[in-house]
C-alpha cells in the first residue's frame, strides 16, 4: 500500500513538471507566419525548391518550403515524426505521384528544370534522382539481378561484360562487393538487414543518378550496420548529391554538411550542421535538439 | 514499486489462472481436431461408398466360345477386299457358336435370348481381330468375347452377400450362364472399353473417353479465355483504375457474379452464343465460353487479392530507380502475384470441371457416341456423363456411374495437387 501511494505521488509530480514545460514550451509558439532562418539557399544548387506546398486531400502537410540542395552536398533533414520530412523528400523525385490524393504546388527544379512540368517524364527523372527507402527492399531476385535491374530497364548497356562491370563497381562503391562477390546469384533477400540496405544503395547508384534521396536509411539497422552506411554516405558524397532524412541527430551531425529542421510541415531552420547542433538560430530547433520534444 | 509479499501474491494469482488457461487452450485445440476429424470422416464415407460401388466397373465379363471363322459363314468371297472384311456378319458367327454350344435350345424366342449372352458389340471385336490377323479366317478357335451387361451384372454379383442379381433373367438364362461358369468359360477381364469408348446405350460398350475428351476441350477453352481476361481485369482494377463510384460498382458486381447460380450463366450462354450468334449446340467451344463467364469472377477476385498482397515496398523500389508503371507490373507485381493467381485459376478450373447445370442449357447433355476430336465436335463432359448414367435404367450403369465419379474425383485431386505444387514451387523463388 505504501508503495502505491509513493508511486502516485511521483506520477503527480511528473505531470506537474510536464505542465510547466508545456506552458513555456516552443510547441505553443505561433507558427502561422514563421520564416525560415539560416541559409536555406545555395549558390551552387543542384535542386532548388521554392514555396512548396503539399496537400493530402484537404490536409496540408508541407507549408511554403523554400530550400536548395547544393551540388555534392549532403543535406540532412530532421524533425519530429509526422512533420513532413518524408513527404518533402518524396516530392523530389515525384514518388508522391503514386498517392492519388497528394497534390504538390510551388516550384521544384533540378538544374533549372521544373520537375513537376506535366510534359516531363518521371522515368528519366527517377533515373537522375534515385531513392533509398527506410526499410531495405531488395527485389526477390539474385544480388546480381537486383543491381543490374536499373541498367537493364534503362538500356544503359548492350553487352553482358559491361553489365558485369556496372554491377561490380556499384557493389564496390556500396561497400558490399567483398561480402557478396562469391554469391552474386544468391537471393538478395537472404542478406542481413545492413547488407540488404547497402544492396539497395548499390542498386540505386548502378544507374548513376545525380541525386540520391534517403529516407531514414538506417532506422531498421543495428549500430554496426548503421556505421557502415554512414561511412558509405561520406564516400558517396564525392560523386553524388545526397538528401537524407534521419531521426538520429548524431547521424545528421556525422554525415551532413547542412541540416534542415522541419516542424509541423514548415521549414524552421537551415544551417551548417555544426551550427545547428551547437548554436541554432531558432528556439524550436534548440528545443528539438536538446530533446525537449521529438 | 511493489513490495515482495505483493509480488508473491501476483505470482500465485497467475498460477491459479494458468491451469484455467491451459484447459481453455486444450478445449480450443480439441474443437479444431474434432472439425477436421468430422471432415475426414465424411470424405472417408464418400470414398468408401463410391469405390465400393464403382471398382467393379473396371473389370468386365467375357465368355469363351468356340467360333468358326469360315468365310462362308461370314459371307466373304474375296478376302482381299477390305470392304467385305469390314462389312461381314461377325455377330452371325457368334450366334452360330452359341447355337452349337447350347444345341438343346430351340424356338425363336429362346434363341433370341441365347444370343443375348454376348454383347451386341462383340462382333466389332472380332472384326478388329480379323483385320489385324487375316490368317485366322477359315479357322475355328476359342475366342473370349464380351458378355452382355445383364450377364456381367449377374456374374459380378454372384459372389456377393445378397446373392446373384437375376433381374429380368428366367430359369433358362440362369442355367446357360451357370453352365458356362461351370465350364470355366466365363472370366472377368480389364475393362479397356470403359477407357477407350464413348457413350453407348449398352452398358458393356459404354466408355468414359468421350466425356473425358469433352471435359478436356471445354476446360482448355475456359482456361485459355478466363485466365488472361481475369488477370488483365485484375491488373487494370488494381493498378490503373481510379478509385471512384464506378469502380466500386464494378467491384460489387464482380462479387455478385461470383455468387450467381451457375444455371443462369447457362441461360445467358444459350441466349447469346446459341440463339444470337447461332453457334452449334453441344460443342466444347460454347461450353468453354459459358464456363469462362462463370469462372471469371473467381479468377478476378483471387488475382486481385494476389496483386494486393505484393508488398508496396517492392513497387516503390522499382519506381524509385525509374521503372515505368508497366515495368513495375510485368517485372515485379505479376511474378510475385503469380502463385496466388494460378491457385485461383486452378480452383476456378476445378469448379468448372465439376459444373453441370450451365452445360445442360447449351445442349452438352446430348447422347453422343463418338469421342470428340476438337473443340467444335459435339460432346458431353464428365459430370454430365455421370448425370446421364445415373439416370439410366440398366443395373450395370450403377457401377459405371460410380466409376465415372472416381475418374472425376481423380482429375480433381490431380488439379488441386497441381495447384499446391505450383504454389510451393513458384514461392520457393522467394
Ligand atoms: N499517404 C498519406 N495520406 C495522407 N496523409 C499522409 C500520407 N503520408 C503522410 N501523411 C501525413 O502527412 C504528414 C507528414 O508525414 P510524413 O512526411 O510521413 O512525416 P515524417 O516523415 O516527417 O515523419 C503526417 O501528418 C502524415 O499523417
Ligand atoms: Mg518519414
Amino acid at each position: 500500500m505504501e508503495a502505491i501511494a509513493e508511486n502516485t505521488a511521483k506520477v503527480d509530480n511528473m505531470i506537474d513538471t510536464k505542465k510547466d514545460v508545456q506552458n513555456n514550451s516552443p510547441e505553443s509558439a505561433d507558427l502561422s507566419n514563421l520564416e525560415t532562418v539560416g541559409i536555406p539557399f545555395s549558390d551552387n544548387a543542384k535542386m532548388s525548391m521554392r514555396d512548396v506546398d503539399v496537400f493530402y486531400g484537404d490536409k496540408q502537410a508541407i507549408h511554403g518550403v523554400g530550400l536548395d540542395i547544393g551540388q555534392n552536398e549532403v543535406l540532412a533533414m530532421i524533425g519530429p515524426s509526422g512533420c513532413g520530412k518524408s513527404t518533402f523528400l518524396r516530392c523530389l523525385n515525384r514518388m508522391n505521384d503514386t498517392i492519388d490524393i497528394c497534390k504538390v504546388t510551388g516550384s521544384l527544379q533540378l538544374e533549372g528544370q521544373d520537375i513537376y512540368d506535366p510534359k516531363l517524364d518521371v522515368v528519366p527523372l527517377r533515373a537522375r534522382v534515385g531513392m533509398v527507402f527506410q526499410k531495405p527492399n531488395p527485389f526477390p531476385k539474385s544480388i546480381y539481378d537486383n543491381v543490374a535491374y536499373g541498367p537493364r530497364i534503362h538500356g544503359l548497356v548492350s553487352r553482358r561484360a559491361e553489365l558485369d562491370e556496372i554491377v561490380e563497381t556499384s557493389l564496390q562503391r556500396a561497400g558490399l562487393w567483398n561480402e557478396v562477390k562469391d554469391r552474386l546469384h544468391a537471393p538478395g533477400t537472404g542478406l542481413s538487414g545492413g547488407q540488404q540496405q547497402r544492396l539497395c544503395i548499390a542498386r540505386t547508384i548502378a544507374v548513376s543518378p545525380e541525386v540520391i534521396l534517403m529516407d531514414e536509411p538506417c532506422s531498421a539497422l543495428d549500430p554496426i550496420a548503421t556505421a557502415k552506411i554512414e561511412e558509405l554516405i561520406a564516400e558517396l558524397s564525392e560523386n553524388f548529391t545526397i538528401a537524407i532524412v534521419t531521426h538520429s541527430m548524431q547521424q545528421a551531425a556525422r554525415v551532413s554538411n547542412r541540416t534542415a529542421y522541419f516542424h509541423l510541415g514548415k521549414l524552421v531552420e537551415v544551417n551548417e550542421t555544426e551550427k545547428v547542433f551547437t548554436n541554432p538560430d531558432h528556439s524550436l530547433t534548440e528545443a528539438y535538439i536538446t530533446g525537449r520534444f521529438g | 514499486m511493489a513490495s515482495a509479499p505483493e509480488n508473491q501474491k501476483t505470482i500465485e494469482l497467475v498460477n491459479q489462472n494458468l491451469a484455467k488457461r491451459y484447459r481453455a487452450e486444450k478445449r480450443f485445440r480439441a474443437y479444431g481436431i474434432a472439425s477436421i476429424g468430422f471432415g475426414l470422416l465424411c470424405l472417408l464415407f464418400l470414398f468408401t461408398d463410391i469405390i465400393g460401388k464403382g471398382h467393379t466397373a473396371f473389370l468386365t465379363t467375357y465368355v469363351k466360345l468356340n467360333v468358326e471363322l469360315s468365310t462362308d459363314a461370314l459371307d466373304i468371297y474375296d478376302v482381299n477386299d477390305p470392304q467385305q472384311i469390314a462389312g461381314a456378319d461377325y455377330q452371325g458367327v457368334l450366334k452360330k457358336a452359341l447355337r452349337e454350344r447350347f444345341p438343346e435350345v430351340t424356338g425363336r424366342r429362346d434363341k433370341r435370348a441365347l444370343y443375348g449372352i454376348v454383347s451386341s458389340g462383340a462382333g466389332f471385336e472380332i472384326r478388329t481381330l480379323i483385320e489385324q490377323q487375316p490368317e485366322l479366317l477359315n479357322t475355328t478357335l476359342d475366342l473370349w468375347v464380351l458378355a452382355d451387361d445383364d450377364y456381367d451384372t449377374y456374374y459380378k454379383s454372384r459372389s456377393s452377400d445378397e446373392g446373384a442379381y437375376t433381374g429380368r433373367f428366367n430359369e433358362k438364362q440362369i442355367s446357360w450362364i451357370e453352365t458356362l461358369i461351370a465350364d470355366g468359360a466365363v472370366e472377368k477381364r480389364l475393362n479397356t472399353t470403359f477407357f477407350n469408348a464413348g457413350d453407348s446405350r449398352e452398358p458393356e460398350q459404354a466408355g468414359i473417353r468421350g466425356a473425358i475428351m469433352g471435359s478436356l476441350f471445354t476446360l482448355l477453352v475456359t482456361l485459355a479465355l478466363s485466365f488472361p481476361i481475369g488477370v488483365a481485369s485484375a491488373v487494370y482494377l488494381e493498378e490503373y483504375a481510379k478509385k471512384n463510384k464506378f469502380t466500386d460498382f464494378i467491384e460489387v458486381n464482380i462479387n455478385n457474379l461470383a455468387a450467381v447460380p451457375s444455371i443462369i450463366f447457362g441461360l445467358l450462354g444459350l441466349a447469346i452464343f446459341i440463339n444470337f450468334f447461332e453457334m452449334p449446340r453441344s460443342i466444347p467451344l460454347v461450353g468453354g465460353f459459358v464456363l469462362t463467364l462463370m469462372t471469371l469472377p473467381t479468377i478476378i477476385i483471387s488475382s486481385r487479392a494476389a496483386i494486393k498482397a505484393v508488398p508496396p515496398s517492392i513497387r516503390e523500389a522499382a519506381m524509385g530507380i525509374g521503372a515505368s508503371k508497366m515495368q513495375v507490373i510485368l517485372h515485379h507485381v505479376l511474378p510475385l502475384a503469380m502463385p496466388g493467381m494460378l491457385t485461383g485459376a486452378i480452383i476456378g478450373m476445378a469448379q468448372a470441371l465439376g459444373e453441370t447445370a450451365p452445360l445442360l442449357m447449351i445442349g452438352m447433355v446430348a447422347f453422343i457416341v463418338d469421342v470428340p476430336g476438337s473443340i467444335s465436335d459435339p460432346s458431353t463432359v464428365l459430370p454430365v456423363q455421370i448425370f446421364l448414367w445415373s439416370d439410366s435404367p440398366e443395373r450395370a450403369f450403377v457401377e459405371k456411374t460410380s466409376a465415372a465419379i472416381m475418374v472425376l474425383l481423380g482429375f480433381l485431386i490431380i488439379m488441386n495437387t497441381l495447384a499446391v505444387w505450383l504454389r510451393k514451387r513458384l514461392e520457393r523463388r522467394w
